[in-house]
């Protein structure tokens, strides 16, 4: 039973019910990543205001719940924030997903996606938690030029 | 209903891995030999043994340890011509695996060190292969196009399974230099047929190579009686080690290929300037090889050989039949590959609606110890042409059993519940 551990119900409700899925007008930027070995992708765009307001983080692919989900409770951290903030929430979530189960996750950084902390201990895993992120801090990167 | 004289529970004993408990008491059920294969106790041991008492280094040291090595290492090759019928064993060329098998060949063509007509190539001329390769079967021959400028085709597959040969006459042609294709699909467990393919390329004068990793460990080959020029497959998946895999190719046509990978071992004579190469299968084998790996190779042989090839056939044969009929009673559960186990071995690969391949693999494993694999089985470009990025896949060999395939089903259905 250890895999359900991993399943948090959090995890599997934003996987039935994503969040925010779709791509959407109007976009800074726009990326695609791959996960090379299981065939997983997002496609992600993000659009950010000029005071450093993330107006829109919107996001399509395919892949497992882990994936699928990761994305989902990216695009309600992200959209509202502002730049610095969720780049620091990205940076919170690497950290632990590359903890290897041994990182004690900071809850008032991370929030819902303090839910993946599971999945850290499933190093197979770890890259699908963490493709839309990565995709995320690629397009604010090319947002910002 | 086994075959007689096959029995699984003793045959289990032999694997020590088998009898292994999982974190957090699960048994273990080993659902993907297609992947690779578990080792029974007497190729360990024999590795072992030889690891312990007789390693020296191979066709080179005077000593007692080298000649009890060298001995060994080819009595291993005398081993594996006779377990696939090779007419004489300096055709078995020992290589890391099958795709280096199939990279030796690619890489003869096109060669400028090499004079033979068979394996001149370039603009104009074809290389056929099939839709439902697995990558080590694609890549070697898309490198050969790449850099001799000869074009690459491909056999289509059809919604069943099966290779498409309606176009056969067309796809295999003048210009087709070499025909490579599967034995035996890893995805789809299709066993292909041979011999009107073989027809055709003789009819227009093309070599013929099979990649048969999924079909030597599982049946008895023949490769006299299979006629083609090439046959690879690889050690660890027939109960073997990993590092060790096998070339056969007719006498003749190894003499006529350029050396592979040039090194010790593999020279008649070396001056500055130019060399001389060992006669076969030598030539092909630069550097010290795998040598345990290869003993241990001859020992999964005679493992093999003693339980019996056709008992192994006919016992995967119940359990592919069995899981055919048991499978489809998961809701959403689609097989990908030929739904009759006629023609085909025991692996299937299927999809569940809604639900991706990596959360069924993580469940079975986690929840039931079921190893499965999950992913599309580097054939990326089979999986394209069903329209799904992915696969669930279990694959059967002599020590599963029919309780295990209900196992799966169960653990199946506890996936639909958590994902549904």
């Amino acid at each position: 039973m250890i895999a359900e551990s991993m399943y948090q119900e959090l995890i599997l409700e934003h996987y039935k019910h994503p969040q925010g899925r779709g791509l959407r007008d109007p976009y800074d930027a726009e990326v695609h990543h791959v996960n090379p070995t299981c065939g997983d992708e997002v496609t992600l765009r993000v659009k950010v205001a000029d005071g450093g307001k993330v107006l829109d983080v919107s996001y399509d692919g395919q892949g497992c719940s882990i994936s699928q989900a990761a994305a989902s409770v990216l695009h309600e951290l992200a959209t509202g924030s502002t730049v610095e903030e969720s780049l620091s929430v990205v940076e919170e979530f690497t950290r632990l997903m590359q903890g290897r189960g041994q990182v004690e996750p900071d809850e008032d950084v991370l929030g819902d996606a303090v839910a993946f902390a599971g999945v850290a201990k499933f190093p197979a895993r770890v890259k699908c938690a963490l493709l839309a992120w990565m995709a995320y801090k690629d397009a604010l990167m090319r947002s910002q030029g | 209903m086994s075959a007689p004289g096959f029995d699984v529970e003793r045959i289990r004993k032999d694997f020590p891995v088998l009898a292994r408990e999982l974190p957090g008491g699960r048994p273990l059920v080993y659902l993907d030999s297609g992947n690779s294969s578990q080792k029974p106790a007497q190729v360990i041991e024999t590795m072992r043994d030889h690891l312990t008492w007789h390693y020296g280094n191979v066709g080179r040291a005077l000593h007692v340890l080298g000649s009890e090595s060298t001995e060994a290492y080819e009595a291993a090759r005398d081993k594996i011509a006779a377990f696939v019928k090779a007419p004489s064993r300096d055709e078995i060329v020992f290589t890391k695996n099958a795709s280096e098998a199939l990279n030796l060949v690619a890489y003869a063509f096109g060669n400028p060190v090499g004079e033979d007509e068979r394996f001149r190539i370039g603009p104009g001329d074809e290389i056929v292969i099939s839709e439902m390769e697995h990558h080590s079967n694609i890549v070697p021959w898309q490198l050969l196009a790449q850099r001799t400028g000869a074009t690459l085709r491909w056999f289509p597959v059809t919604d069943e399974g099966r290779l498409d040969v309606e176009g056969l006459e067309e796809l295999v042609n003048d210009r087709t230099k070499i025909v490579s294709i599967t034995h035996q699909s890893n995805v789809l467990g299709t066993v292909n047929s041979v011999s009107p393919i073989l027809a055709r390329a003789r009819e227009v004068g093309a070599l013929m190579m099979l990649d048969a990793s999924q079909s030597v460990p599982h049946q008895p080959v023949d490769v006299t009686e299979l006629g083609v020029d090439f046959v690879a497959f690889t050690g660890h998946k027939m109960v073997g080690p990993s590092g060790i895999g096998v070339l056969w190719g007719r006498r003749e046509l190894l003499d006529a290929m350029p050396p592979f990978l040039g090194g010790g071992e593999m020279i008649e004579a070396v001056w500055m300037d130019r060399s001389t190469y060992a006669p076969v299968p030598h030539k092909f084998e630069a550097g010290t090889p795998p040598i345990v790996e290869a003993i241990g190779l001859g020992a999964a042989a005679d493992y093999l050989t003693a339980v019996g090839m056709d008992q192994i056939k006919a016992h995967e044969k119940e359990l592919v039949a069995y899981a055919l009929e048991a499978l489809p009673e998961v809701p959403g559960l689609r097989i990908i590959g030929p739904r009759t186990p006629i023609a085909r071995g025991g692996t299937i690969s299927f999809t569940l609606e809604g639900i991706h391949p990596h959360d069924v693999g993580q469940i079975l494993d986690d929840v039931y110890g079921i190893a499965v694999r999950v992913g599309h089985h580097c054939a990326r470009p089979l999986h394209l042409r069903f329209g799904i990025p992915a696969t669930t896949r279990a694959s059967f060999y002599l020590y599963n059993t029919t309780a295990e395939i209900d196992a799966l089903v169960r653990g199946l259905h506890h996936v639909q519940k958590v994902f549904g």
